[in-house]
């Protein structure tokens, strides 16, 4: 299966090729050969996607395999960073979800950007983030795992920063590079501590299930913890970062300054759950041998789903309510996985959590190109500014409605499916948390909802000029999206991507399906009665929840609050007499130097006159007195 | 002092007396180059320490080694290449004279930083 | 005896020309005192049996370069110009170096030329061992020196016409 390293070298080719070119081709040859590439590696990933789970299983188990594997840099003879590529069930399916969604947005973006400036790199960065991504999810180790998260990491901020001349799209890309920046340097350093310990980056090494490679760290620990759990929970933060988890979650709403099929492709379907991939990836680490930094991802995953579906319910702009909403299902993800066990019955969690990314992907997909579609036609990000829609934009109403219905979770589509896995797992683990999550699954029908009428139901604005339905390279992803978003819920997920390997059919607990369905309509009913017209009632209910609904709206206040700790406690603490010391010790010095040696030379310059006898003159009398010297003393 | 001329009227010319004759020419030299102003003068004073160097390499060569031709090889070679320093000084000798209308080595300091009072 | 006469002669020249050729006023006299110089070197080699290299002297020193000297003077001063005579204390200075450095090195020959060289009179040297040597590639043979010293002589000529042409 060594084609598939074309998987990955065709978008990097795409990439120079386009990014070498730039304004020199038509910005229509190079959206169409972005587009080629991209639909040739969408092929070869369903290609790959077939031949995996039709020949990879050995006796009832899916089989890591490793086509290619080189090493790419030799320290020494323990120490040796590989590049290759592991297909297993997880990197498989991570492979069809980032080629389809990513081809989608290509072809979204033809008619989308169509006539901006920086078309033609526009199409560059999308493949590098193309190629950073699946480079990512092929990694058979997890220090090339991080230089792909780096490359993501750049390729995210190259496209939320496209428009460079919007000051809010700077500082958006800065936010983000940084902070997820910020949460890398716990990743490398937790990479570090258990590579240190186990002697190896290599994920077939590390999930083998060999006790023995984990024996050094036994028994180390530091500040009261395992060393083992210090690492896992340092590479965890890494993860927080990328998938936007509370409180590292702050990058992900600004992001939306990017273009909005960007959105659907990075910070919806592909880069944000690259956190959870890793959680995944290291699954069988965490869950043996860390069993309580995984309880903590739940913990910490349901908190931020909670904390994010609340903000979602007051947000205006459609595209950051749908960025907050984005968050909350990563937090379901990291629920998922948190609370699940190992193999068979157990790791139904884990089983869950995948299939909720795999539909989450293309539902949340579908929700952002049908957001970009409303953006197109009404030119505005905000609610207030749409309303009565459905007339004007049949094709973008349907499939918003779906990709609503399905992130709600009703029967029979595809978020039902998987988040209902999620809940059980979650009930099975604990009633308590279950019962959180069943809040936020009715909180997610009553936000997407609250979305969906305001735009497509509601009072309806004179617009300046009548909103027209999206052009077919627009409409077409939309209606595929559509289709996998429906129809995604009734693969046999768990016949593919369990925890160990082995298939596993999970029983439905009808019960729990029908109170999440309950719920669900509940959500979608209150939302129907509050925003369907336009009446007193929400402003009412803003009002009457008052302080809260404050809170909510300003995002908690967490913005403010990294605001002032950076600048009161950093900048001014840290930063400024670090500053100082730069400014006037070390370059003092240097300067000083400098200034020393020019006054030197200002001072002995009329030693040189020019005048060549004069030398002569020192240089006969300098041999004169090395002879006498050399011959008498 | 005393062997030369004790050596004055033997039948043999003593080394020193060759190495004495040009450490005399030399020594002119030197004081040509160090007083004189005119470039002529210096090229002048330039032959003759070169032309000193000269007999030395050949007295050595036939007094201490006589049956190898260093030194003789030497002295040809020096002649050869004191022969194209001349002809490339006086060239600039000439284009100088051109340019400054004299050939004053003290005209020529040029290079040199001049004394304006660019001081920070 | 004859040889003894002969060199003296030969080493009252060199040293008397010597001092005059670089204190004299005029241009053109210096270069006819150097002339002797050179002669009287010439005849130095003759003495020492180096015939080849008293004509290279003759022809290349006494001869080429003292052509140059001449044009060169001819062209950069005025008929009879007198060269002003530099300051006293330039000069008194030179004069003084110049002493010290003979004491000094007659003082190092003098003390340590105690071997008694004997002069080992030979028939002259044969110029076609000069030759061939001169063109041999063996130790002790000088073609690679000889080749450099014709390629310095090619960038000497080309140096010189670029450096004195008329722009």
């Amino acid at each position: 299966m060594q084609y598939t390293l074309l998987i990955l070298l065709l978008p990097l080719l795409s990439f120079v090729v386009l990014g070498l070119m730039d304004t020199k081709w038509k910005a229509r040859v190079a959206g169409s050969v972005g587009t080629l590439v991209l639909s040739v590696v969408a092929a070869l990933s369903y290609y790959t996607a077939w031949a995996y789970f039709s020949t990879a299983n050995v006796g009832g188990i899916y089989q890591k395999i490793v086509p290619l594997q080189t090493v790419w840099m030799q320290f020494s003879g323990q120490l040796h960073i590989d590049l290759g590529i592991l297909l297993d069930p997880i990197s498989v399916m991570m492979l069809v979800v980032i080629s389809t969604v990513s081809l989608m947005v290509h072809i979204y973006s033809l008619a989308y950007m169509k006539g901006e400036k920086g078309f033609e790199r526009y199409y560059a960065f999308l493949s590098l983030f193309t190629f950073s991504m699946l480079g990512l999810v092929v990694a058979t180790n997890i220090f090339q795992m991080y230089i792909f998260w780096e490359l993501v990491g750049v390729s995210s901020y190259l496209l939320i920063g496209f428009y460079y001349t919007k000051p809010e799209a700077v500082a958006a890309s800065k936010k983000a590079f940084i902070v997820t920046r910020f949460a890398d340097l716990g990743f490398l350093i937790g990479i570090l501590i258990l590579s240190f310990y186990t002697q190896t980056f290599d994920f077939g090494v590390l999930n083998s299930g060999n006790a023995g490679i984990f024996a050094s760290a036994s028994g180390v620990t530091f500040m009261g913890a395992s060393v083992l759990s210090w690492a896992m929970a340092l590479i965890f933060i890494g993860g927080a970062g990328k998938s936007a988890m509370f409180p590292l979650h702050i990058w992900l709403p600004d992001a939306m300054e990017g273009p909005t099929p960007v959105s659907a492709l990075i910070h919806a379907a592909t880069m944000v759950v690259a956190g959870v991939y890793l959680v995944a990836r290291l699954f069988p680490v965490y869950v043996t041998y860390t069993p309580d930094v995984l309880h903590g991802i739940a913990y910490v995953g349901a908190f931020t789903s909670l904390f994010a579906a609340v903000i979602a319910c007051t947000q205006t702009d459609i595209k950051r309510v749908l960025a907050f909403s984005t968050i909350s299902q990563i937090g379901y993800m990291m629920v998922g996985l948190g609370v699940s066990g190992y193999g068979g019955h157990e790791g139904t969690g884990y089983m869950a959590s995948m299939f909720h990314l795999f539909t989450h992907a293309m539902f949340k997909a579908l929700l952002f190109l049908g957001a970009g579609s409303v953006i197109h036609a009404v030119h505005s990000n905000e609610m207030q500014k749409m309303g009565g829609l459905r007339k004007y934009m049949p094709v973008t109403h349907l499939v918003f409605l779906i990709g609503c219905l399905a992130i709600a979770g009703i029967f029979p589509l595809s978020g039902f499916f998987s988040k209902d896995e999620i809940l059980a797992a979650t009930y099975m683990y604990s009633t308590g948390l279950g019962i959180g999550m069943s809040f936020i699954a009715g909180l997610t029908a009553f936000y997407m909802f609250r979305l969906y009428f305001n735009i497509f139901w509601g009072k309806e604005n004179s617009y300046e000029h009548s909103p027209h339905e999206s052009p077919l390279a627009m409409t077409i992803p939309l209606v595929v999206l559509a289709f996998f978003s429906f129809f995604g819920g009734l693969i046999p997920f768990g016949k593919f991507v369990t925890s160990d390997g082995a298939a596993y059919t999970g029983e439905t607990n009808y019960v729990l399906a029908i109170v999440s369905v309950l719920i669900g309509i509940t959500g979608i009913l209150l939302a129907a009665a509050m925003y369907r017209k336009k009446t007193m009632l929400p402003d009412r209910v803003s009002q009457s929840l008052g302080f809260i609904y404050q809170l909510a709206r300003n995002k908690f206040y967490v913005d403010e609050l990294y605001l002032f700790i950076t600048k009161n406690v950093f900048f001014k603490g840290m930063a400024s007499p670090v500053s100082w010391y730069d400014r006037h010790v070390v370059n003092g010095s240097v300067n000083g130097l400098a200034v020393v040696t020019q006054w030197v030379s200002v001072k002995i310059k009329g030693i040189q006159t020019g005048k060549v006898q004069q030398y002569a003159w020192v240089f006969l009398l300098g041999t004169l007195l090395m002879a006498f010297l050399i011959l008498f003393l | 002092m005393g062997s030369i001329l004790e050596n004055f009227t033997s039948g043999i010319i003593p080394m020193e007396a060759y190495i004495f004759v040009s450490f005399i020419m030399f020594f002119s030299g030197i004081y040509g180059f160090l007083s004189r102003k005119s470039l002529l003068m210096v090229l002048i004073s330039i032959e003759l320490i070169l032309n000193s160097a000269d007999i030395n390499f050949a007295v050595f060569n036939r007094y201490l080694y006589p049956e190898h031709f260093e030194g003789f090889f030497f002295a040809m070679f020096t002649i050869a290449i004191s022969a194209c320093e001349t002809a490339v000084a006086i060239a600039i000798v000439i284009n100088i004279y051109r340019n400054l209308n004299n050939v004053e080595v003290d005209s020529l300091d040029e290079l040199k930083e001049p004394e304006a009072s660019d001081e920070k | 005896m004859a040889e003894q006469i002969i060199f003296y002669i030969l080493a009252a020249i060199i040293a008397v020309f010597s001092v005059m050729a670089v204190t004299s006023t005029r241009l053109i006299r210096s270069a006819l005192y150097l002339l002797f110089v050179l002669l009287a070197t010439a005849g130095l080699y003759l003495l020492l049996g180096y015939h080849y290299l008293f004509a290279v002297q003759t022809a290349v020193y006494a001869g080429g370069i003292m052509v140059l000297f001449i044009f060169a003077i001819l062209l950069t001063q005025k008929p009879g110009e007198r060269i002003t005579p530099e300051p006293l204390k330039q000069r008194v200075l030179a004069i003084v170096l110049s002493v010290a450095g003979i004491a000094f090195c007659g003082h190092i020959v003098y003390y340590n030329f105690n071997r008694v060289y004997s002069f080992v009179k030979e028939a002259e040297l044969p110029t076609k061992q000069l030759g061939m040597t001169l063109m041999g590639t063996e130790k002790f043979q000088y073609l690679l020196p000889f080749e450099s010293i014709s390629i310095l002589l090619l960038a000497c000529i080309v140096g010189a016409i670029m450096i004195a042409r008329k722009r």
